[in-house]
């Protein structure tokens, strides 16, 4: 966990006040409604459907118990007992009152959280791999790298009024589990042939109305010089993106109206005049981040427990968990445990206040007192002793945490959608929910294997449609909820933008359509390895499309 | 009546906005728009006693900023709430040009709610925007005391707090 100090904690408190004074003169009609509008996203905060949503910042989706214990207590004194996981590893209350939102920040405030920047036309919340620290395939941990980033980003002169929201990713390990690429900046930490370390980065990705996959413009940045170069980037965007228009304003339009060469050597040539200045880090700098977070003490002998094993091949229940949830780790002898927010007939990242609760409980037991969220709106312990693993099952069971069903066609992401979301064209939440209704056969499920169906209730892809194995996104047709459906997205290394399948689906037809898509790839798939992104790559589209659209039809 | 605040307090204005057709009168201090500027450069730099430049968002400074050197204030312009180019102008011209004249912020966003970053980004004087209070806005160049970023003000960073204090 990264500890504040006083530092940290002076300007989260600063933030608070000023946050106060700003709702004050809100209420007391000193602020014009547009203006209090662009103040209070810039502290996450939304005027929903139904009410005001408040979106919390997780900084690179880590938390520490006392922080669940805080969510829990915010959802039970401010919300109606819940708060919504979402994609950017951050957390939704769909129910506070404005009035209150000063309140909820001081409560956050004092175990270290905020919800700076979650949202607004600024560098928003820094987000990572969620197993950062504990994967095998790691260089290097990449979260100090994402605090010192955070730190720089925040209440940043310069760059709080740009042409639209801005999103940085880090990934520090060969299988890209941060989706960098679908990020305006995404930076891979890498070495190069010197065995240096430093950044690979790319700009210009984005999911929303116009999904594109970034560019790498530079291959190779050392890596004292990290923050020189992303304000290079952010201050040619702060001066040459659009502002004519919201939905070409993201620096993804950018890059490609200029040209990725020519956007390159801008960049370049501003770096050229700040790489040496103030913000060249100081080789102690990356230290210091690093001395505010906590050191694990793993057991050496954690290993040497037969247990694990033991009750694997005595409960098939705890095997089929610990085949889908549960995951190596770098050190021996300990186990990353997946905990599912996507139980079946369930919200798709919903945790009850009582779940935050028992999650802190169970991380402290279990897990050093931490715990990460994913961008698939999961929770995990990363740091288990392998003897310690099936006990957290039946404590997880319990409580309707052990769906096993990590990865799976149920593990899918959705937006809040219709339900909560004033932006939406269609709902997300039931449509999912039919789907998992059509495949409550865990059999089936796991011999689907590894899919990721991804939702959004319109364009602008929170739910990263466009990057789903199958992506659904909801659109308005005469008043009506329809579906365009993409097959053979991916956000990973390789990643790619989903192809069309042909014309939207109604609501009623949905479900049976994807249950269509998966019996061709269950037909077509040349063993049980070929996953539904290797099948459809290799067959492409039309099988599915015949299928999809044959009679009966599902669109009528 | 938008009221002039520079160096930290209220201050009175001792310059004229002129429009492009006023022609103001001689021997006083006035601000003329960039293009302006570089139209009648010398004649208006003989006619007034000082002549400061008003500057679009939109302006590349490299390539104006020899025209600009020598001039006491340098005025920019906050079109909307929102929009937050002319803060990359201040630091170029600060950090970039080491412009030590006045740098005005004047506009819609020249609010008590941006205050602090425009002095950050190196304002040193604010035209507020009429329905500001002036008090207020003086206050909120306190509402932060330190700061993550180098910036062209004074405010205690961050990192050089940490870096003498060591690990
Ligand atoms: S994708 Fe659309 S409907 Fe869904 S949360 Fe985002 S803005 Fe709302």
């Amino acid at each position: 966990m990264y500890k504040y100090d006083s530092y940290d904690q002076k300007l989260v408190d600063e933030r608070v006040a000023q946050y106060r004074d700003q709702t004050q003169r809100f209420l007391a009609g000193q602020i014009p409604d547009d203006e209090f509008r662009a103040l209070r996203l810039r502290n996450g905060l939304y005027i929903q459907r139904f009410a005001p949503m408040l979106r919390v910042s997780i900084p690179y989706g880590l938390l520490a118990s006392r922080q669940l214990r805080m969510l829990g207590h915010i959802a039970r004194e401010y919300d109606k007992g819940f708060g919504h996981f979402t994609t950017r590893q951050n957390i939704q209350y769909n129910w506070p009152q404005l009035e209150r939102v000063p309140d909820i920040l001081a409560d956050l405030a004092s175990v270290q959280m905020h919800a700076i920047q979650t949202s607004g036309n600024c560098i928003r919340n820094i987000t990572s791999d969620h197993l950062a620290g504990v994967a095998r395939d790691e260089l290097v941990d990449p979260r100090p790298y994402c605090e010192l980033t955070r730190q720089w980003a925040t209440f940043h002169p310069e760059f709080n009024w740009l042409p639209r929201k801005f999103k940085i990713a880090f990934s520090a390990t060969t299988s890209d589990r941060a989706a960098t690429k679908v990020h305006d900046i995404g930076v891979h930490i890498i070495r190069n042939d010197k065995g240096e370390l430093g950044y690979a980065i790319y700009v210009g990705g984005g999911l929303g109305r116009m999904p594109m996959i970034a560019h790498r413009i530079r291959d190779f940045l050392p890596e004292l010089d990290l923050l020189s170069y992303l304000e290079a980037v952010l201050r040619i965007y702060n001066r040459l993106g659009r502002r004519d228009n919201i939905h070409r304003a993201r620096i993804k339009v950018l890059v490609k109206e200029t040209g990725p060469a020519k956007f390159t050597e801008m960049v370049e040539a501003e770096w050229a005049l700040i790489r040496d200045g103030d913000l060249r880090l100081q080789p102690g700098d990356i230290d210091i981040i690093k001395s505010h977070f906590d050191e694990h003490p793993y057991e050496s002998d954690a290993a040497a427990d037969t247990s694990f094993d033991a009750m694997l091949k005595s409960d098939s229940g705890f095997a089929s968990f610990v085949r889908r949830n549960v995951h190596l780790h770098r050190a021996d002898g300990y186990r990353v445990v997946f905990v599912s927010l996507k139980p079946l007939g369930g919200v798709a990242g919903d945790a009850s206040a009582e779940q935050l609760d028992v999650l802190a409980d169970l991380a402290d037991r279990y897990s050093f007192g931490e715990a990460r969220v994913t961008h698939d709106q999961n929770i995990v312990l990363a740091e288990v002793r392998q003897k310690d693993v099936y006990a957290l099952w039946q404590a997880l069971c319990e409580h309707g945490l052990a769906t096993p069903n990590i990865g799976l066609l149920t593990d899918l992401i959705c937006c809040p959608g219709l339900d909560y979301c004033s932006l939406a064209n269609a709902g997300s939440i039931g449509v999912s929910q039919d789907i998992a209704d059509r495949f409550e056969s865990l059999d089936y499920l796991y011999d689907i294997g590894d899919i990721k169906i991804k939702m959004s209730g319109c364009m602008n892809g929170c739910g990263h449609h466009s990057v789903g194995h199958i992506g659904i996104l909801g659109v308005d047709k005469h008043g009506e909820e329809w579906y365009q459906v993409t097959l053979g997205g991916s956000a990973e290394n390789d990643a790619s933008l989903g192809d069309r399948t042909g014309p939207a689906i109604s609501r009623a037809n949905i479900a049976e359509a994807v249950e269509r898509i998966i019996s061709v790839y269950m037909e077509q798939r040349q063993s049980e390895d070929e996953s539904f992104l290797r099948c459809y790559r290799r067959i492409g589209m039309p099988p599915f499309k015949a299928r999809i659209y044959a009679e009966p039809e599902v669109t009528a | 009546m938008s009221a002039l605040l520079r160096g930290h307090q209220i201050a009175t204005d001792d310059y004229v906005a002129l429009a492009d057709d006023e022609s103001g009168s001689e021997g006083s201090r006035v601000i003329v728009s960039l293009a302006r500027w570089l139209e009648q450069g010398e004649a208006l730099a003989g006619r007034f006693d000082q002549v400061g430049v008003r500057l679009p968002n939109t302006v590349e400074l490299s390539t104006i900023w020899a025209g600009l050197a020598s001039r006491p204030l340098i005025e920019l312009d906050f079109p909307a709430f929102a929009d937050g180019r002319a803060y990359s102008q201040a630091r170029l011209l600060r950090d970039r040009y080491g412009f030590s004249g006045e740098i005005r912020a004047s506009g819609m966003a020249v609010v008590r709610d941006q205050m602090q970053s425009m002095a950050r980004a190196g304002i040193d004087s604010f035209v507020l925007r009429a329905d500001q209070d002036a008090n207020s806005c003086l206050a909120a160049l306190r509402d932060f005391n330190l700061a993550y970023q180098p910036a062209a003000d004074r405010l205690p960073i961050v990192s050089a707090l940490r870096r003498s204090a060591g690990p």
